[in-house]
């Protein structure tokens, strides 16, 4: 396998996030979890610009590291005091978590790597915006009108139910 | 020329991390950010097979979009009732919460 740009870049964007993914969950700052998640959001959207679903990673980067990222940090600076950190581990529990993630791991990437996919190859090109907008907006085959609106629909009753959650009594 | 494997090598390794926090961490919305890990993994992968499998299709493609759309309304309605039981609780640590009735 030469070294050309691309596995540079894929290389790079995939130690980025796999360290900052584990990072997230075992450092024992909370704040600095959401940051690290914060990384790991910016290397998947990353990855998304690299497979050319420039669309998708625009998505990614306002909605998740724009939106939900900063309302994590909000509600961390509103339920931790200063200087909280995760207890300590004991340690069969560590031990049992430990033990469990590796193995469902070692599964995972035994079957992954041992299965042939279909021949599998790489189309270059841009996904245009109005491919997408036609596909989301239209209501027939392949078309995506139906959820599209169910979304709409699951966001209002999201915001409702938040305001009626949080709302002082 | 990347193969697919390595797109799903890193997708694996990001949902197992979110599987660990899920099951170690003891602050609620640690547990949040870990399934945060395992929907953002799941998005890559739909995304993966959709550009490796099936350039024509976009199946994959809206179904991550949706799925972010989705996390997103359940991030803000977890961190409500995460603030709720702060106000009534001071405390949002796992061991805690014996009951959520007030």
């Amino acid at each position: 396998m030469e070294i050309t740009l691309e596995t540079i870049v894929f290389a790079v964007l995939a130690l980025f996030t796999t360290v900052n993914a584990v990072l997230a969950v075992t450092t024992r700052r909370i704040l600095r979890a959401a940051t690290y998640l914060l990384f790991v959001l910016f290397g998947t959207a990353g990855i998304y610009f690299q497979l050319n679903y420039s669309f998708l990673g625009a998505v990614q980067l306002l909605i998740y590291a724009g939106g939900i990222t900063v309302l994590y940090v909000f509600s961390i600076l509103l339920t931790s005091s200063e200087g909280d950190m995760a207890e300590h581990l004991k340690g069969y529990k560590l031990v049992a978590g430990l033990i469990a993630t590796c193995l469902g791991l070692g599964v995972c990437l035994y079957i992954t790597l041992r299965h042939d996919f279909l021949p599998s190859h790489f189309e270059h090109g841009e996904l245009s915006v109005r491919t997408i907008g036609h596909a989301l907006m239209s209501s027939g085959k392949f078309g995506y009108l139906l959820p599209f609106e169910v979304i709409s629909l699951l966001l209002l009753a999201c915001i409702v139910g938040g305001i009626l959650i949080a709302r002082k009594r | 020329m990347i193969h697919m494997e390595y797109y799903l090598i890193v997708s694996t390794i990001m949902m197992f991390a979110g599987i660990y926090g899920f099951v170690t961490r003891r602050n609620l919305l640690a547990i949040l950010i870990s399934v945060e890990l395992i929907l953002n993994s799941v998005d890559i992968n739909f995304v993966v097979f959709n550009r490796f499998l099936f350039p024509g299709e976009l199946e994959g493609f809206f179904f991550a979009l949706f799925a972010i759309g989705v996390s997103a309304a359940e991030t803000a309605v977890a961190i409500a009732i995460i603030i709720n039981i702060y106000r009534n609780l001071r405390n949002i640590q796992v061991r805690n919460l014996r009951e959520m009735k007030w």
